[in-house]
């Protein structure tokens, strides 16, 4: 299986900070177009007019926003705007839910993730996803981070990937003579980096964290946004926050997101994370980065 | 006492503090669920009582003899082997036939049938089946598992095997509704937690929801076979046997579809018959009954821990 190969070459760097992040601007439609050709880097994901609807309530509306390559972007918004939705359209995790329905695409690599031939599996083991609650497998640490690697047939040294993919989450030190415990046996802050350990270790290129931090206290907090941080290197990086804090530290683009009347989610605004929480163009997202509302 | 004043003192603390009063109400009613607690223990204990001290001599008195000795219209030489084979037999059969049938119906209906309305059509069937008296199922097993062990086997047809299939039907409903509930009560972030790194269905079924579920499949599938176990109804219409029969030179596996008696229905049997003396062989019969059923309850609680260490 393919996607057990390491992540895909650097893409082209983006240029410095005039480099306007995506869609962020008011430029011409066309001039735009010209210029996301000759300086962004291809997006890893890109929302086309993607709706999203349980049964007959649609929870998120019109997204048009692109992720990109090795960067943190970070999804913030008031409780019930559809962040987690939008994020887990990503990994079409939303399809374990009956009665859901998406219109428009998700596209990863140019590729539409909800074309009808996609296997919504293989594309969880190259997005990865770390949960809200730490939830490791009622397992060994070894089995924990093994697991992904052998249900998707990794034919390597396994006992070398668990190695690097325990030190790339920045846990090794911990647990390496403890491997043969189980994972519930860690405190809450290691239990989450062991579940990023477990993401890593299918080597996927997307990262999605779902409220990673919300049930860490402030040290392991402080721990797994050092370790994003890291990550970024090799790794794009979606997570949503509650947390503005978090999310104006760690991130470096931001997308707010809020609700409307007829209660679906909708992006109100998305752009480098510094203007965002410095200079937003608009008046609710400054409402909002300033705890005014939400 | 109100603490709305605007000083609030120690002494009006001190005053609002106490109770105002016995609180005769709640008393009354925690008596009557320590009433209601004593009249089931009561009951079970004259239950025992009776039984033991109606049994007990007879086991005191002819041992290991009345456990080892065949049917036999004799009190004195009368005993229960057959009784205590036929439903070891049985309870083995029922396990091989109900268990991964009604295990898998549960992992079907939890884990891959979508909730629409035949789901939930079969699911309301299947608890109403649960209901289902035990003699209409013996004759299910009369009408249809008697004549086919028949053509297979030979014989009369009225043997441990269909006797098996039969009470597998009575007690398969209840594997169901158990292992379905073991399986809904593992966690939701579990399974979540194996599609995210990319398990299929099956991989998260196989490896992660039926490994966490099994010590509550277990406890459930084995008390369904206690239940098994205890039934006398169908593998009466069946038509087990409760006076002498003869097992002498058959090997094991004509003895699985020639003439056969459960424990259960040696109870029955020999408390209908006249003689005083077969009132205390029925008591001896009773306590057995009672330790093969403790025994497989035993190790349902066994099998339960030893699973659940492993998480």
């Amino acid at each position: 299986m393919s996607q057990i190969a390491a992540p895909p070459d650097p893409q082209p760097t983006a240029e410095p900070a005039r480099d306007a992040p995506l869609g962020t601007r008011p430029v011409p439609a066309a001039d735009a177009a010209e210029r996301s050709a000759e300086r962004r880097p291809e997006p890893v994901i890109e929302f086309r007019d993607l709706h999203f609807y349980y049964s007959a309530f649609r929870a998120v509306k019109n997204i048009n926003i692109s992720i990109e390559p090795r960067k943190i972007t970070a999804l913030i918004g008031p409780s019930g705007c559809g962040k987690s939705t939008l994020l887990r359209t990503i990994n079409r995790m939303n399809d374990l839910i009956p009665g859901i329905r998406t219109e428009g695409a998700v596209l990863y690599h140019g590729e539409n993730l909800y074309d009808r031939d996609v296997d919504p599996v293989e594309v969880r083991r190259r997005i990865g996803m770390v949960f809200q609650k730490p939830n490791p497998f009622p397992k060994s640490i070894y089995d924990n981070v093994a697991f992904g690697p052998r249900v998707t047939g990794y034919d390597g040294n396994l006992d070398e990937l668990v190695e690097s993919s325990l030190r790339r989450a920045a846990i090794w030190d911990e647990v390496k003579d403890k491997l043969k415990q189980s994972g519930l046996a860690l405190s809450g802050g290691q239990q989450q980096r062991l579940c990023i350990a477990r993401a890593i270790a299918t080597s996927p290129d997307v990262i999605l964290m779902d409220e990673p931090c919300s049930a860490l206290d402030p040290r392991s907090t402080l721990q797994i946004e050092d370790l994003m941080a890291e990550l970024k290197q090799n790794y794009t990086i979606v997570i949503v926050t509650h947390n503005m804090q978090q999310a104006a530290r760690a991130s470096d683009y931001t997308v707010f997101m809020n609700m409307d009347e007829d209660r679906a989610g909708y992006v109100v605004e998305q752009d480098a994370t510094i203007e965002i929480f410095t200079n937003p163009r608009e008046q609710m997202t400054e409402d909002y980065v300033s705890g005014r509302f939400g | 006492m109100s603490l709305g004043s605007t000083v609030a003192t120690r002494a009006v603390v001190n005053r609002s503090l106490r109770s105002s009063g016995t609180d005769w109400r709640g008393l009354a009613f925690q008596a009557v669920l320590l009433l209601s607690l004593l009249f089931a223990l009561a009951t079970l204990a004259v239950l025992v009582i009776d039984i033991v001290s109606r049994g007990l001599p007879v086991l005191a008195e002819r041992g290991g003899d009345f456990l080892t000795s065949n049917l036999s219209s004799r009190a004195g030489s009368a005993g229960i082997w057959q009784g205590i084979y036929g439903s070891l037999l049985i309870a083995i059969f029922v396990a091989v036939f109900a268990i991964p049938i009604g295990v898998m119906t549960a992992v079907y209906l939890e884990e891959y049938a979508t909730d629409g309305r035949l789901t939930r059509f079969i699911t309301v069937n299947i608890r109403n089946l649960a209901g289902v008296p035990s003699v209409v199922y013996g004759l299910l097993g009369l009408a249809v598992f008697v004549p086919l062990t028949q053509t297979i086997g030979g014989g009369t047809g009225r043997s441990i095997l269909s006797a098996s299939i039969t009470l597998a039907c009575l007690v398969l409903p209840i594997v169901i509704i158990t292992s379905s509930e073991a399986l809904r009560a593992v966690p939701g972030a579990l399974r979540e937690a194996g599609y995210g790194v990319g398990a299929s269905r099956w991989q998260v079924t196989r490896s992660l929801v039926l490994p966490a579920a099994i010590p509550g499949i277990l406890t459930g599938t084995i008390l369904s076979i206690s239940r098994a176990l205890g039934e006398s109804a169908p593998l009466i219409v069946i038509g087990a046997s409760y006076t002498f029969f003869s097992t002498g030179q058959q090997d094991a596996i004509s003895q699985l579809f020639g003439s056969f008696t459960a424990l259960p229905v040696i109870v029955f049997g020999w408390s209908s018959r006249p003689e005083t003396d077969f009132r205390a062989l029925t008591a001896a019969t009773i306590i057995a009954l009672l330790g093969v059923t403790l025994a497989a309850n035993t190790i349902a609680i066994y099998l339960r821990n030893r699973f659940e260490l492993k998480w």
